[in-house]
């Protein structure tokens, strides 16, 4: 088997089993309510790191660049109550325009 | 858009009517629309995440390209795509291979940016329905962006992560296929902002989650984590380790929780009126 197929169905295989875990198995037991709690939080501190990575991250650096623009521009928009479409479509406008210059 | 996210309690059918239109120019997989007893519907899901059709196209275009430069088989590129659906383990998984890179390095970068889906999974475990074949079939249209707009001010509607995950899907497999078959003649998405789309989105779905002190430690915790990884760790780590920013839960007794529900309740009903 060439690497390429390799690579291709063992992260196929185990992508597909990190996603189906939690669903299949945690399935509909409630959890404690300390630790729905607890869980309820993953979504921000998620998110968080999503923004950080997503708009300050370069392989293993962190670059302040159009991106961050972008993001600074999306974050007036929200405090604005723009709509998400607005946000996001500000937030690429303003790289591609600085990119273009 | 983040109003019709917000949405519990439906809205004029006129709204309705324009979404429909809206959903089947965009070519949205046709599917039966039922109202749920919890409110949420597949077609709130694929309204929500239209904005971000382009953008998950370009992508999805882009990896196509890319793989086919590094000599994946076009085969492989798709079967990566419908099986993997997670674009940033599948760039890496490129670049790696694409770098002269072993097999193993690529499987251990692209599996440590997918572990991320462990936590994300387990917390939205409680909404997925039915038995385990329907439950495994519809945890695979978990992705960021399914997740984070299911996410209705901490709690999460199955029918908005499916309908949003099902959209996306198609986009990204299909993004793939055109990528694919067209080869580099395709622009850099980077050049139309594309990548400042996606920061972008998950602050705006952040915002929306701000509502407890707890909530914005917890933010600030996992993005001060992630931050301070990225140069020390392998991608993906960042992420995976900003989970820990949850733990902040465990500082307070419930009942400061639950008291900060109902202001939380009540700026969501406000963003819907707005």
């Amino acid at each position: 088997m060439s690497a390429v197929w390799l690579c291709v169905l063992a992260v196929g295989l185990a992508t597909v089993a990190i996603k189906a875990a939690g669903p299949v198995l945690a399935g509909d037991r409630d959890l404690p309510e300390r630790a729905g709690r607890v869980v309820d939080l993953v979504a921000p501190a998620l998110l968080a790191a999503l923004v950080a990575t997503n708009a300050l991250a370069t392989d293993d650096r962190i670059v302040i660049d159009e991106r961050a623009a972008g993001l600074g521009v999306a974050a007036v928009a929200i405090l604005l109550r723009a709509p998400l479409l607005v946000v996001v479509i500000a937030a690429a406008a303003t790289a591609a325009l600085l990119r273009a210059f | 858009m983040l109003a019709s996210v917000a949405d519990e309690t439906g809205q004029a059918e006129s709204r309705r009517e324009a979404g429909r239109a809206r959903e089947t120019a965009a070519g949205a997989p046709r599917r039966e629309v039922r109202p749920s007893p919890r409110g949420g519907r597949y077609r709130d899901g694929v309204r929500a995440v239209a904005p971000l059709v382009p953008a998950v196209l370009a992508f999805g275009i882009s990896f196509g390209v890319l793989a086919r430069a590094a000599g994946f088989p076009g085969a492989a590129s798709l079967v990566m795509s419908a099986t993997t659906f997670a674009g940033s383990a599948q760039f890496a998984v490129v670049s790696v291979l694409g770098a002269g890179g072993t097999a193993a390095a690529a499987i251990g970068a692209a599996v440590l940016l997918n572990a991320r889906y462990g936590p994300m999974g387990l917390a939205a475990a409680h909404v997925f329905e039915g038995g385990r074949l329907r439950r495994f079939l519809e945890s695979q249209l978990l992705v960021d962006e399914s997740w984070a707009l299911s996410n209705r001010g901490g709690r999460f509607d199955r029918h908005v992560l499916v309908g949003a995950g099902a959209l996306l899907y198609v986009g990204w497999v299909g993004g793939s296929a055109i990528g694919v078959a067209a080869g580099d003649r395709l622009g850099d998405p980077a050049t139309l902002g594309l990548d400042a789309a996606f920061p972008a989105l998950f602050l705006a779905l952040l915002a929306t989650q701000l509502h407890s002190r707890h909530a914005v430690l917890a933010a600030l915790t996992g993005g001060a984590i992630a931050l301070v990884l990225v140069p020390l760790t392998p991608a993906g780590v960042p992420v995976i380790a900003a989970t820990a920013g949850c733990l902040v839960g465990l500082t307070r007794p419930a009942r400061a929780t639950e008291r900060r529900r109902a202001p939380r309740a009540a700026a969501v009903a406000r963003e819907t009126s707005s």
